[in-house]
């Protein structure tokens, strides 16, 4: 027999069959890369639909971002299943009472709308390259033009309705996709650590700041690499943004601990013994602590004092850069936590990840550096960069 | 013996009609049993030929779909029940191994059907000390994962109370891993069985996760998720699940709750039973007597 790499060691008493942890980090990556696809997708959403001019720069960016973070969503949960092979059943059969079933449908749904809103908002860019240049690059955005060279302003007037419609109802649809991976936890009622109405919301709050501070990051990277100056106003907005939706964040995960221990129901021993134990370093210090205290406390003194230029680029880049890793913790925290406390509510379990191996520590690296690796490519497909737009001929 | 299910027993009514078959319909059965086979696994090897004629039989009853083709069984007629007497209960541990076994679950310490819980209340304390066979230290006593026993650790203390839990998979009235599986792979059989068909799991472990019970786990040979059937091959062909078959102080009994003179309808007339975690709102259908408020 094969033997098993990741047997949990525990305290106390725990179900036999428990000791082997089910969830394994790639269902922490699988919530984080999801979260960063419906964030993103927010940022590009405040400019293409409430129309924040101050946004432009990092518009078109922030849905190449989540398309590339999209992608990758599917992989971690491959590499988990038992049978990948069967991944398309629950699209195939699905049964209708399971939360997962839905999933598959929602992720492609918002996939081609992803497609489709890059598609339409490179346009432009793509007739232009089509009839510029030669050879296989030539063909490939020939073929993406799908035959339309049209730029009239008839043609571009149309084009901004398709955009405007499909990030209407991209933000349904980003949304939806997040807090369904919410409702997938807060659901299940054998897991006290999960079982909350207030996980959907809190997944999907979690998420856009994550989105929000990956746009901090990639945009300040971007501007570096091409030697363009930031547009100071954009990060502004940005650092307002990320601080205003921390606060929703915050509240919420606050307010689900806070009634969690409240409620105080069967087994809540065993959860003070986790939280003031084992979570000392990961939630408190590292979730809690480093990740959102520092960044609120930062964003909100750099807000009071109307902190500028460089300080203000400092400052919201070691926000945003926390608030990625808070996130993070937030997954690895609910994801392990949730399955470290045992459902004897008699035992804490210790999740020990294998560092090589399909479930890994060295895979989830992958995995989270991928997206990163498609946007490199996809930037220099397609430029979402302000100077480098493609507006349609006047005379046209 | 506790007691039997009521299934008729199909092998000897069946052999005399299999010499009476032609050729063209044997071929046809042996078809129909491949099926059989398939839909339960190698556990029904044992059935033998005699049992391809039955199939005939049944499965021209058998509605189109759903409903398995097994020899002279209807699975309308039955509603399994199991009930635990854990003042029996000897913790000899037979039942883990008859299981192990019977149904070829993984021999480690990690993979169980069913299991057996140990609690002891020591004087002067008040929670209980629990464990099962898969403690290292109970492994330890018995010198290997593949063999299965209680050490005698509390020798030397003074112990107030102590009693043994045998667990399983409930097989609930709503069940919550019958629910969420995002496949229908996992489902309830109309006479109260929750099953999986192997070769639709996708080993997600969403139900893995939903048990409130820990009766599930995945099972790495197949790369889906197992647990307890309550031996759906035995009873369905009127034996008892091994573990009832073994138990050797009738602490485990089953039957068929729709005979009133089955040994599950007796035991439930006769004692005031629990269950556990009724706040689940799974309504499981293993009954216990003589639990204490610390089980779970």
């Amino acid at each position: 027999m094969e033997p098993i790499a990741e047997i949990a060691s525990y305290v106390g008493y725990v179900y036999p069959n428990e000791t082997v942890i089910p969830w394994t980090v790639m269902i922490v990556i699988y919530p984080y890369l999801t979260g960063l696809v419906a964030g993103a997708f927010t940022m590009s959403s405040l400019y293409q639909v409430f129309g924040m001019e101050r946004f432009k720069p990092v518009a078109h960016l922030s849905l190449l971002t989540s398309l590339c973070c999209m992608l990758i969503v599917p992989l971690p949960l491959l590499l988990h299943l038992g049978h990948p092979e069967r991944a398309a059943n629950p699209m195939i059969t699905p049964h209708t009472t399971s939360a997962f079933a839905v999933f598959g449908y929602m992720a492609s749904f918002y996939l081609i709308l992803l497609v489709l809103e890059n598609w339409f908002v490179f346009r432009p860019y793509i007739i232009q390259q089509a009839q510029q240049r030669k050879g296989v690059m030539g063909l490939f955005f020939r073929v993406l033009t799908l035959g339309s060279y049209d730029l009239s302003a008839k043609a571009m007037a149309a084009d901004k309705k398709w955009i405007m419609a499909l990030a209407i109802t991209g933000i349904p649809g980003a949304h939806g996709l997040h807090g369904y991976v919410g409702f997938v936890f807060g659901s299940l009622k054998s897991r006290e650590w999960w079982s909350s109405d207030l996980m959907p919301p809190i997944f999907l709050f979690s998420a856009i700041i994550s989105g929000i501070a990956l746009l901090v990051v990639i945009y300040v990277i971007s501007c570096r690499l091409r030697k363009v100056p930031v547009d100071m106003d954009c990060l502004k907005g940005m650092s307002y943004a990320l601080w205003g939706f921390m606060m929703f964040a915050l509240l919420l995960e606050g307010v689900e601990f806070a009634s969690l221990m409240y409620r105080a129901r069967e087994g809540i021993e065993i959860i003070k013994e986790y939280v003031s134990g084992p979570l000392i370093v990961p939630f408190w210090t590292m979730q809690i602590g480093i990740g959102s205290v520092i960044p609120l406390l930062l964003l909100t003194f750099m807000a009071w004092r109307g902190t500028r230029g460089t300080a203000l680029y400092n400052g919201l880049v070691l926000s945003a850069m926390l608030v990625l890793f808070s996130v993070l913790m937030m997954r690895w925290n609910v994801v392990i936590g949730g399955q470290e406390i045992a459902k004897t509510g008699k035992g804490l379990l210790t999740y020990h990840a294998e560092v090589i191996g399909r479930e890994s520590l060295l895979t989830s690296a992958i995995l989270l550096v991928a997206p990163f690796v498609l946007l490199w490519g996809a930037v220099r497909l397609f430029p979402p960069w302000v100077e480098t737009e493609v507006h349609a001929p006047e005379h046209a | 013996m506790t007691g039997s299910a009521t299934v008729p027993d199909t092998d000897s009514t069946s052999k005399d009609s299999v010499q009476e078959l032609s050729q063209e319909q044997l071929s046809q059965e042996q078809l129909q049993r491949r099926s059989v086979l398939r839909f339960f696994g190698a556990a029904a090897l044992g059935c033998g030929a005699a049992a391809a004629a039955a199939t005939a039989v049944s499965s021209q009853a058998a509605t189109a779909i759903d409903k398995p083709e097994i020899p002279g069984y209807d699975w309308n007629q039955h509603h399994w029940g199991y009930g635990i007497d854990a003042t029996r209960c000897i913790g000899c541990l037979r039942c883990v191994e008859a299981c192990k076994i019977e149904n070829n679950v993984q021999r480690d310490a990690h993979h169980f059907r069913t299991w057996v819980e140990r609690y002891v209340y020591l004087e002067g304390e008040e929670r209980p000390h629990i464990d099962s066979q898969a403690d290292p230290v109970n492994i330890a006593a018995s010198g290997s994962e593949k063999e299965y026993r209680f050490a005698n650790r509390y020798k030397d203390a003074k112990v107030d109370k102590a009693f043994f839990v045998p667990k399983m998979c409930n097989h609930c009235t709503h069940p919550a891993c019958v629910q969420v599986c995002p496949v229908g792979a996992t489902y309830k059989t109309e006479d109260g069985v929750v099953l999986i068909d192997h070769k639709m799991c996708i080993g997600c472990q969403y139900c893995v996760q939903a048990c409130p019970y820990g009766a599930r786990f995945f099972d790495d040979r197949l790369q889906a998720t197992n647990k307890c059937t309550w031996c759906y091959h035995r009873i369905t062909k009127g034996l008892l699940p091994a573990c009832v078959e073994v138990c050797p102080v009738s602490a485990r009994v089953f039957g068929d709750l729709k005979d009133k003179q089955s040994p599950i309808s007796k035991f439930l007339r006769d004692n005031r039973t629990h269950v556990l975690r009724p706040e689940s709102g799974n309504a499981p259908n293993c009954y216990y007597v003589g639990i204490d408020k610390e089980v779970s």
